[in-house]
């Protein structure tokens, strides 16, 4: 045992350091999560909104985000803002920047699409009933909105957590520039980089693993 | 038969400068049943649409037993919660099982309490032969089975008038008299109603009064048999005669002829 790599990571405060990274990511991850889902409801509601200017924007928005690698747009936060606005963004403030910019867009375009999914029939049936507005959206709009909506949500939320992976380029410390760190300690070790890794590749899957499953249960639950 | 329940004064409404309805009135009495038919776009869905305030009207009045419900855009709800009504697509809500479908309106909107309207649920269900599918989620019903939740689930608002908007129209031929049936129980137990369908049978076997809608004008009105056997415009006739078909075996010689109709 002792002459495998795995040992290493249990050497000293090595695994709690992963673990300690595996943190930011997380927190990363959640703060972007956050933000995205309270800024995408807005988005959402402004691409359903009449004005074709607000929906052009958004439309635009949202093309950028997706043809637009994130490790570029982290660059150009991070980089870029910094020498052109002298703007001094830590690395995890200009991740959060990125990553919500990118998932305000997506979310928003799931908020909308489960906004429009739901047939004026609904809206009708339920005011025939006699229920005021403000029921019909609490009884019939938002929880047939929320079930088209949330296995998507989760979706993209683990999109967001292995995405994060990127930020070690802007010299923050998540979990995979940990790996690294231990990795360069132990290059003696000729299979050291072997199970750093693919540790780190289980902690990813830990953390990712159960949102799939539960997307999966509600969209089988739900259909 | 009673007292007026509806009455429908002069009203108008167009879309994007089409007028579909053109001065409409009628009226219904308490526990009277009355269809109205038409060719399609006539404006028979429109009526019924505005009648419950899903449409505005731009022009007249409604009245349900003397108050004027037409024009209000405040406490609407409160109107429909005395109108019950039923659409072509069944829309029963798909994220609640049969029971709160049915549940929904009588403890939400009119606050009564969930015991005694699950009980007269059930009576209700067992009546149109669905008691066993109280807690079974809409889309493992048939079309039919369907439109006669949506029925039990207008009726348990206990409605002063129940409008149908072509209930039948969506299901498949075989599930029609399923739920037809259901109405003609309805109309036997005196619930009044407005009725729009292109079930001719149907109209005549469940109907007190025929209306005749086209254009979106009352071109003729009366009894089923009046309507039926003995229609008293040549519109009205035609229209009867789009539901009839002539023999193979009849002779008849095919030539141009004159439309002799108009």
């Amino acid at each position: 045992m002792q002459d495998l790599g795995i040992g290493i990571l249990f050497k000293g405060v090595n695994f709690q350091r992963l673990l300690g990274g595996l943190w930011v990511t997380l927190r990363l991850a959640l703060i972007t999560i956050g933000l995205s889902c309270l800024f995408g409801l807005l988005f959402g509601m402004l691409m359903l909104s009449g004005k074709r200017i607000v929906k052009a924007f958004c439309r635009l928005w949202l093309e950028i985000v997706r043809f637009m690698p994130q490790l570029v747009l982290l660059y150009l936060v991070y980089f870029g803002f910094a020498r052109l606005f002298g703007w001094d963004l830590d690395g995890e403030t200009s991740a959060v920047i990125v990553f919500t910019f990118w998932g305000t867009a997506e979310m928003g375009d799931l908020i909308r699409g489960a906004l429009t999914s739901i047939p004026r029939h609904q809206t009708e049936s339920a005011a025939a009933l006699g229920l005021n507005k403000a029921r019909i959206y609490l009884h019939i709009l938002i929880p047939q909105t929320l079930r088209r909506l949330l296995p998507q949500a989760i979706n993209l939320s683990t999109r967001i957590i292995k995405t994060t992976a990127l930020v070690k380029m802007i010299n923050v410390t998540e979990v995979l520039k940990v790996g690294q760190q231990i990795i360069g300690q132990f290059y003696r070790q000729p299979d050291a980089a072997f199970w750093v890794y693919f540790v780190i590749f289980l902690l990813y899957f830990l953390v990712c693993w159960p949102f799939s499953l539960l997307a999966r249960h509600l969209e089988k639950r739900w259909a | 038969m009673g007292e007026a329940i509806l009455r429908v004064r002069d009203i108008h409404k167009s879309f994007d400068g089409t007028g579909v309805l053109r001065g409409v009135s009628m009226e219904i009495r308490e526990g009277e049943v009355v269809v109205i038919v038409g060719p399609s776009g006539c404006g028979k869905s429109t009526l019924l649409r505005c009648i419950n305030g899903l449409e505005t009207i731009d022009r007249g009045e409604i009245f349900l037993r003397g108050e004027k419900i037409s024009g209000r855009r405040k406490d609407l709800h409160l109107v429909r919660q005395r109108i019950g009504m039923v659409f072509q697509s069944y829309d029963l809500f798909p994220h609640m099982k049969v029971m709160d479908n049915l549940l929904l309106g009588p403890t939400k909107a009119l606050g009564r309490p969930r015991a005694e309207v699950e009980k007269e649920a059930l009576e209700m269900l067992e009546r149109v032969g669905l008691r066993e599918k109280a807690c079974a989620l809409p889309r493992t019903l048939s079309g039919g089975q369907k439109q006669r939740v949506a029925l039990v689930r207008a009726m348990l608002m206990r409605p002063e008038i129940l409008l149908l908007d072509e209930i039948t129209a969506a299901l498949d031929p075989e599930m029609v008299s399923e739920v037809l049936n259901v109405v003609i129980d309805l109309a036997r137990g005196g619930m009044t109603m407005a009725i729009v369908t292109h079930e001719m049978r149907f109209a005549e076997a469940v109907a007190d009064r025929v209306l005749f809608l086209e254009e979106g004008v009352v071109l003729e009105e009366g009894t089923p048999e009046e309507f039926f056997h003995a229609p008293k415009t040549e519109r009205a006739r035609h229209f009867l005669q789009s539901f009839t078909y002539a023999s193979k075996r009849d002779k008849v010689e095919i030539q141009p002829k004159n439309n002799a109709g108009d």
